[in-house]
């Protein structure tokens, strides 16, 4: 993997980037970044992790080359074919070739994914670090809201928020996002809570850097790498939820081709006609697998504890 | 010096494989040990643990251990089985360590770890065990033996605890001991204090002693001999009260660029490195 | 140019520092003296604003510290820890290390201020974009004096900034500090465990025991062991080596 990956460089690459005299902010950067990626390339299941979430954004852009059919075209005469030449992966209860809807569904997970880091992972972020960083009774409020969140299950939290806000893939993500936060914020918390007496935040504090400094520009940078993991390895978990929320039709709706959409309306027909529901249920399987493996890797790379 | 043999080192190399390449951190030590206090004295990086730690199969996972000649009495220290080096560790060679936060067991009382420590390499009943551990700690010149020993680690002062340590160490009666940096987390009189216990106790009961730290002034005044060694190689060896001559320009840079009392704000002479240190023949 | 009078810490029911009182002339260099518990960092903390309880008078430079310390005072006042290590931020680099105090006080032109500063800790410029983990025990010691150095304080304050080195390393960082003193006028306070680093660094000492200062001294008297309490007496035979005969002697001070 190493030798494949520096190939893709220039040979005057390999020196500028290990180099122990950066010469500037940018190039010390990258050296960093390149003994992560050396380290992260090592493991074998990392590297099929993240080749697994490359293929997940590549099938998201290039869908509508890839997919040979129309995902919402249905053609009733050719309803609940088996896998064929024609429709690899055979055709549903409306004609509509799997394949192709699979294909175009990798972008409402993706999407899912992507709005709920957007959006859970700064809040808990901000909320564990400010808690963490100034106690008292700063940190008894937003840890006891917190609390509240991190009592009920996720999915029945999810479920409830999704049915105040009425059903729909944008109220999904909402009710996923306002449930993924707190142990995001516990995190946060905790690493602050380790770093925030140490003699380099005191250091910077005499240097006059104010609280919003410290927590952005000190606190914030010690928490990032087990939050990153942590999110990685959640990412497996919200793709459930959310492919849960649409298999109980409170997420995607009806003709979308989200895929827990799509395993909920295989369902009748599971006996007999197993593949309308079991090919998207192995896409999420596949894509729930990568984002964990890729999170392992990550958390071996970017555990504070682990060297440097 | 030495009546009778204890320790024989050879060439002693350990070498150690990390993400960053190959690293030599011993490079052919060789010493003879005797009932004695033999002070290992170097700067971080100069290999004085880990010769300490290779006498005792310590070396960490990815490092290898090569040596001539490692023996121990009778016993060859290379290539013992992990049921050999149990008869030899603790029970014939121990090593009390830096840290006793770090080295005694946080969730057990004193009095248990030093019990088990006894029990472990003498088969007697729990009261004739605890009366020893009782006995122990008395020698360790600890005020209220009895209350000590029901207490927990974190109970107990950092002087206190590395007198502990030294009490479970010696209880099993060893040969020899390797202190590696036993004080240096003490306050000076605490430090001094607990190394005038280990001096008695050695002398009394006739261990050898290596003590390794990075405090040539306190090691000279407390050994009757002294490596000094330099980026994993002994540079001179020396007899403790002939410090004042030592040869080797290491050692004297060593001693001269420590401050003194004498009133002078001067600026202090500073170490200048020669590479030939690091590979000249030392004869 | 330092003032401190009957100052006096409570650590919630831990009364730590005693009706402390001692002041530093320009360009002086004060040391204090103790062991661990003896409160000796702490006064440092306090005069920082590290600490929040406390009682008593500190002056800097003719003007009355209060409760909370202005942006103004970190220009005048700075302190180097004692574990290299430690007082590095681990994810910058010795760049953002050294601009980030330039750019919080807008003193602009910081790119010329961090090549100065380490130009005065002599570093060079090749050091400027490495991260800590990058350097060595001295270098890092290094750093975190140009770091204190680039906002031009008047005042440095030294917390035990040699014991984490080897003796080595503390003789170069010891003699860059005296010249540092030299050069630019400033004014110390140097916390130590260790008498004779401090016996070599300053003219004043005071001995800390429990909160309380014990004894002072000058350099002068220190180095012919002219000390009066027993405290400083027993100190200062401990400072001279292992001794079996004198150890005995020792008296526990808690």
């Amino acid at each position: 993997m190493t030798q494949t990956t520096s190939r893709l460089f220039k040979p005057g690459l390999r020196p500028w980037l290990t180099s122990d005299t950066p010469q500037s902010r940018f190039q010390a950067r990258c050296g960093r970044a390149w003994m992560g990626w050396l380290k992260l390339a090592e493991n074998r299941l990392a590297m099929v992790g993240l080749g697994i979430v490359l293929s997940l954004v590549l099938v998201t852009l290039l869908a509508p080359v890839l997919a040979p059919y129309d995902p919402l075209a249905a053609d009733l005469t050719k309803r609940i074919q088996s896998p064929n030449a024609q429709h690899w992966f055979g055709t549903d209860q409306l004609g509509r070739d799997i394949l192709s809807r699979v294909i175009y569904g990798a972008q409402y997970t993706l999407m899912v994914v992507a709005l709920v880091v957007i959006t859970a992972a700064p809040v808990g972020l901000l909320v564990g670090t400010i808690a963490g960083f100034f106690g008292g009774w700063v940190d008894s409020v937003l840890m006891r809201i917190t609390d509240i969140f991190l009592a009920f299950p996720k999915l029945i939290l999810a479920l409830a928020f999704v049915a105040a806000l009425g059903p729909g893939l944008e109220n999904a993500i909402l009710a996923i996002a306002l449930t993924a936060w707190p142990p995001y914020a516990r995190i946060a918390r905790a690493e602050t809570l380790t770093v925030r007496k140490s003699d380099y935040i005191y250091a910077a504090r005499l240097q006059g850097v104010s609280n919003t400094g410290l927590i952005l520009g000190h606190i914030t940078p010690m928490c990032l790498s087990s939050l990153v993991v942590r999110v990685t390895l959640d990412m497996a978990g919200m793709i459930l939820i959310a492919a849960g929320l649409g298999f109980l039709g409170l997420g995607a709706q009806p003709p979308m081709p989200e895929w827990g959409a799509m395993v909920s309306e295989g369902r009748q027909f599971l006996l007999e006609q197993w593949w309308v529901s079991t090919v998207p249920g192995i896409a999420i399987f596949i894509v729930s697998l990568g984002f964990n493996l890729l999170g392992d890797g990550l958390r071996d790379v970017l555990d504070p504890r682990g060297g440097d | 010096m030495t009546q009778d043999l204890i320790l024989s080192v050879r060439n002693l190399h350990v070498g150690f494989n990390t993400a960053k390449g190959a690293i030599e951190a011993v490079r052919g030590v060789s010493f003879d040990l005797g009932r004695e206090r033999l002070g290992i004295v170097g700067e971080s990086g100069s290999g004085k643990s880990q010769t300490g730690r290779a006498i005792l199969g310590l070396t960490a996972a990815n490092g290898h251990i090569r040596a001539d000649r490692l023996q121990f009495h009778d016993t060859d220290l290379r290539n013992l089985s992990p049921r050999d080096w149990r008869k030899v560790r603790g029970a014939r060679i121990s090593m009390i360590m830096q840290d006793p936060k770090y080295s005694l067991n946080p969730v057990m009382t004193v009095g248990d770890q030093i019990i088990e420590a006894y029990r472990e390499h003498f088969k007697v009943n729990n009261r004739e065990a605890k009366r020893r551990a009782i006995e122990m700690l008395e020698s360790v010149k600890i005020r209220d033996p009895e209350l000590v020993f029901k207490s927990y680690p974190h109970e107990v002062s950092g002087g206190m605890g590395q007198r502990v340590m030294i009490a479970m160490m010696l209880i099993p009666e060893p040969e020899l001991i390797i202190a590696d940096e036993p004080t240096s987390a003490l306050d000076v009189t605490v430090q001094l204090q607990v190394m005038a216990i280990l001096d008695d106790l050695v002398r009394e009961r006739g261990m050898a002693l290596i003590f390794i730290s990075h405090d040539l002034h306190l090691v000279s005044s407390f050994c009757d001999r002294v490596l000094v060694m330099y980026q994993g190689r002994v540079v001179e060896e020396i007899a403790a009260s002939n410090l004042d001559q030592a040869q080797h320009p290491y050692t004297r840079g060593l001693l001269n660029c420590l401050p003194k009392m004498d009133g002078n704000h001067a600026d202090l002479p500073v170490l200048a490195r020669d590479a030939a240190w690091e590979t000249q023949d030392l004869t | 140019m330092i003032e401190i009078e009957n100052l006096n810490v409570w650590f919630g029911e831990n009364h730590v520092l005693k009706d402390v009182s001692f002041d530093v002339p320009l360009n002086g260099s004060f040391g204090l003296v103790g062991e661990s518990g003896s409160g000796k960092s702490t006064v440092l903390r306090t005069i920082t604003g590290l600490v929040d309880d406390w009682e008593g008078r500190i002056t800097i430079a003719d003007k009355n510290l209060g409760p909370k310390r202005d942006i103004a005072f970190y220009r005048d006042v700075q302190m180097v820890f004692q574990d290299p290590f430690g007082s590095l931020h681990p994810r910058h680099t010795i760049d953002r290390i050294l601009s980030e105090p330039v750019d919080v006080h807008k003193l602009g032109n910081s790119d010329a201020r961090v090549i100065e500063a380490l130009k005065q800790v002599g570093l060079d410029n090749s050091f400027r974009f490495r991260y800590p983990h990058q350097l060595s025990g001295g270098q890092r010691q290094r750093v975190a004096i140009a770091r204190a150095l680039i906002l031009k304080p008047k005042i440095l304050l030294l917390d035990e900034p040699t014991s984490a080195l080897d003796v080595s390393i503390q003789a170069e960082v010891l003699n860059l500090l005296s010249a540092l003193r030299r050069d630019l006028g400033l004014t110390y306070i140097m916390v130590s465990h260790d008498l004779a680093v401090v016996a070599h660094m300053c003219d004043d000492i005071a001995i800390m025991n429990l909160g309380r200062i014990v004894e002072r001294a000058t350099a002068r008297q220190l180095a012919d062991g002219h000390l009066d309490h027993p405290y400083s007496q027993q100190l200062f035979r401990a400072a001279a080596g292992y001794d079996r005969a004198i150890i005995d002697s020792f008296v526990d001070w808690d």
